[in-house]
């Protein structure tokens, strides 16, 4: 009922406006150029020696990633939608929005809806020549949804889910039953050592570093840059 | 998947990292790239222009000419650039795709050359943006129509008879393209001026004449000189029919052709003579079958055949049918409208003149179109306001259809001159083409002429003028030809002439034992110079026929000649019109070989002493045969 009457309400105010600009001629031209003017606003990154200490990459690999960037971004910031139309297009069998969305505000670290240049090469660096155990923390938050330093079931859910749907419908063997769930279950099972519902994130390293497996794949995503 | 992205493709696999603790098997192995990570400088030298851009521009589209290693093939290792030989304009647009993922086209340029460049750069044209799509693909309709249009031309008008062509053919070519001969231009005008004959007879019949002696009224020409109205009449219904079964017979499809408008036309001018010749003078019948003499005043659309001009007002009636139909649908809405408020308005008036509806609709037609007889006028206050509204909306009405019907008007009547101008160009293009391809070949024979001057049968020392290496070159290319197909090039003007006596005459066989010395290619010429030739097996001739037509050029070339030829050689020098006096020529005819089995028919007179010179069977001193072949 409330939201009836609100949108009641917002479209009588949307006719009146258009009555106005009928009746006194404005065009919607120059509201439109009023947005525009808010969206040249451009963002620079701070200079290369800066994110050169800062971050564990050379200059050069600095320049190629900000080329790259800067292309696909003129203004210097990724937005949350570009961002997932990006990594939309690496996953075309599924639907990677979910868990784009995740992975951005795992990148945003300053929680402004909108990754700088900055931000995105600092994740870059501690997932690709952090250590083992930056890049378990990064992990660790990423999984974090809440921020509150700890992973419960309902989060470790959503997050594999997101994983799932990146599938698609057409794998093989088919997705038949709830698999996130058990996928889910078989994950806590193995992290929740004091079996309290909860990981928390020295749970979470531990558990990982015994994980022999894990440990080796791990090493594998070191060339990737 | 956009090309752009890959550079975000390193990003999406650290993002992988975070399903590492997920994972319940061991992640595959990454793929090692061999290469260099190092991006670097390329340089991009497009016919002087150098362009400097990053190999990762370049690697974003794989499939391409410059994103893939077919670029490796022009490179060029002194100048450490690539070189390319192409438009340096056109590819400062490629690389900006390269850049930022959009094609743009450039409006300035030619669609075919920009059409040109995409497929040499092996762009598919299919990505041009959406702000430049639409320019792109109407400027490519409208090319393809225009080559379209002129291949038509082409194809319709220029091409020459095709040779086995029946009597049928012929005639429809005759009927369609009047200007291919004599006879068809002589037909084409005195049907026409048969139709105007006809149009002005039917025009001039109804005008008032003197009437007879005793009568005091005025009669019409028609019914006085009704004798000889009658004869021109028949006259040109008898020409009309002729012509139109004469196209009936010769239409390659009937049904076709009695379908179409122009036979339509002609079927409604002539019809009603006929009619009124089978018609009896019944009083009753007769004064409808008067009526179909308004038939023939359709002889005045046989027009349309002779007139480029008619035929384009159609086609703009045509094309605009739309707008057309437009304009009647409005003015159709108003007249009714209009018709009817005027109706109510006036009803109350005495006498008035709008006794109906329909009666109204004559007065709203002639307000509308601002034409105001005057037979109908309104009196009441409210019927001359309604009066007026209906003037002014009339003129608004029918002001707007009409610019869209002038403009199709002048596109099409400027696409025909256009047709027009490109016919009287092409003309000049070929004949100046056949002039450059005579100049070749005359170097070549020349060539020949001083290569034979040395030594005929080696194929070494060409002789060294003033020529360049291409056109050595060139021109020992023709020599190898020759040596393998075993016949030699000859001028276009010795041959032709002797085609024109080889079907008809006879030929002796001296010129035999000319070949045998030469031991090249046999010579009919001095033969013809003694206006004797031997009659061809049919075939042969026939075939010979046939290739004249293509054959551009004939070779013309010294022989050191044996004493029996010199008397006829000289003879035949006088007849060959050459600029080259003080060479001995044989001209050698190039015939196809007749087949052994192609036996002579009974026609060829029983001479066995004379050896056919085309018949290889008889002729042993032929060293080997000759054949037609077509120019450079």
């Amino acid at each position: 009922m409330a939201g009836c009457t609100s949108r009641c309400r917002q479209g009588v105010l949307k006719l009146i406006q258009s009555l106005q600009r009928l009746v006194s001629g404005t065009l919607s031209k120059d509201k439109i150029d009023d947005e525009l003017e808010m969206t040249m606003v451009c963002h620079r990154p701070e200079g290369l020696e800066q994110l050169e200490a800062q971050t564990n990459f050379t200059k050069q690999e600095l320049q190629v990633l900000y080329r790259g960037f800067k292309n696909e971004c003129p203004s210097g910031v990724v937005n949350e939608e570009t961002f997932k139309h990006i990594y939309a297009q690496f996953f075309p069998h599924g639907d990677a929005s979910t868990y784009a969305h995740y992975l951005f505000n795992a990148f945003d670290t300053r929680n402004n809806g909108s990754i700088k240049f900055e931000d995105f090469v600092m994740g870059l660096s501690t997932l690709l020549r952090g250590t083992v155990r930056e890049k378990l923390e990064w992990t660790f938050y990423l999984y974090d949804i809440n921020r509150d330093g700890l992973i419960n079931k309902e989060e470790m859910t959503e997050i594999v889910r997101a994983i799932y749907d990146m599938m698609g419908k057409y794998t093989y063997p088919a997705l038949k039953g709830d698999v996130p769930k058990q996928h889910v279950d078989a994950f806590f099972n193995k992290m929740d050592k004091n079996k309290d519902g909860v990981v928390t994130l020295d749970e979470f390293v531990l558990a990982c570093q015994e994980d022999e497996n894990m440990m080796r794949s791990m090493q594998l995503f070191e060339n990737v840059m | 998947m956009a090309a752009g992205v890959a550079t975000w493709l390193p990003f999406a696999r650290a993002a992988a990292v975070g399903w590492l603790p997920l994972a319940k098997k061991t992640m595959p192995k990454p793929p090692v790239d061999k290469k260099s990570r190092n991006d670097e400088i390329l340089f991009v030298n497009v016919s002087g222009l150098r362009f400097q851009t990053w190999k990762n521009t370049l690697d974003r589209y794989p499939d391409t000419l410059l994103g893939s290693s077919e670029k490796e093939f022009f490179y060029n290792e002194d100048t450490q650039e690539y070189f390319f030989d192409r438009d340096p304009e056109m590819f400062r647009h490629i690389l900006n795709f390269y850049r930022t993922g959009k094609l743009h086209y450039p409006r300035q340029e030619c669609i075919q050359a920009f059409d040109e460049e995409l497929a040499f750069y092996g762009i598919v044209p299919d990505i041009i943006g959406d702000c430049c799509m639409e320019e792109y693909r109407d400027r490519k309709k409208e090319n393809q129509e225009r080559l379209a249009e002129d291949t038509e031309a082409e194809m319709a008008t220029d091409t020459p008879l095709p040779p086995h062509s029946t009597s049928r053919e012929r005639l429809w070519r005759a009927f369609e393209n009047p200007h291919t001969s004599t006879m068809a231009l002589v037909f084409y005008y005195v049907t026409g001026f048969f139709i105007a004959v006809s149009v002005i007879a039917n025009v001039v019949e109804t005008v008032p004449c003197r009437p007879p002696k005793g009568s005091k009224k005025d009669l019409p020409c028609g019914e006085k000189y009704s004798l000889a109205f009658f004869c021109m009449d028949t006259a040109c219904v008898l020409i009309f029919t002729f012509e139109y079964l004469m196209r009936l017979f010769a239409a390659p499809s009937r049904c076709k052709f009695m379908r179409s408008v122009m036979s339509v036309i002609d079927v409604v001018a002539i019809m009603p003579y006929y009619i009124g010749l089978v018609m009896p003078e019944n009083e009753d019948v007769s004064g409808a079958f008067v009526t179909l003499r308004v038939f023939r005043v359709f002889r005045i659309f046989k027009f349309s055949r002779h007139s480029q001009g008619l035929r384009i007002l159609g086609y703009t009636l045509k094309s605009c049918a739309s707008e057309l139909g437009f304009l009647l649908f409005s003015l159709t809405m108003a007249i009714i409208i209009f018709a009817t408020v005027m109706f109510y308005a006036e009803k109350g008036t005495k006498g008035t003149n709008f006794t109906s509806i329909p009666a109204s609709f004559w007065y709203t037609i002639v307000t509308m179109t601002t034409l105001g007889y005057g037979d109908m006028v309104p009196n009441t206050i409210a019927g001359k306001i309604f009066g007026s509204i209906c003037s002014l909306s009339g003129v608004l009405v029918i002001a707007l259809p009409v610019p869209v019907i002038v403009s199709n008007f002048s596109r099409i009547y400027h696409q025909n001159q256009r047709a027009d101008k490109m016919r009287a160009q092409q003309k000049v293009r070929l004949a100046r083409i056949r002039l450059a391809k005579k100049g070749t070949t005359n170097a070549f024979l020349q060539f020949k002429e001083e290569v034979g001057f040395q030594d005929r049968d080696s194929d070494s020392a060409l002789c060294l003028k003033n020529r360049s290496s291409f056109e050595h070159q060139h021109h020992h290319l023709l020599h190898c030809l020759e040596k393998t197909t075993n016949h030699e090039f000859t001028d276009e003007l010795t041959f032709s002439e002797m085609c024109m006596t080889e079907s008809v005459g006879y030929r002796t066989s001296r010129s035999t034992s000319i070949s045998s010395h030469q031991g090249v290619s046999t010579s009919c010429c001095p033969r013809r110079a003694k206006r004797k030739a031997i009659r061809l097996a049919n075939s042969t001739v026939s075939v010979s026929r046939g290739s004249v037509q293509e054959l551009d050029t004939l070779q013309v070339h010294k022989t050191s000649a044996g004493p029996q030829s010199r008397s006829s050689l000289n003879a035949r020098t006088e007849d060959l019109k050459l600029n080259c006096e003080d060479r001995d020529f044989t001209a050698a005819i190039i015939s196809i070989p007749t087949p052994p089995a192609n036996t002579p028919d009974e026609s060829l007179p029983p001479s066995p002493a004379i050896p056919g010179i085309l018949r290889n069977s008889r002729s042993t001193s032929f060293t080997h045969e000759t054949v037609k072949i077509s120019s450079l």
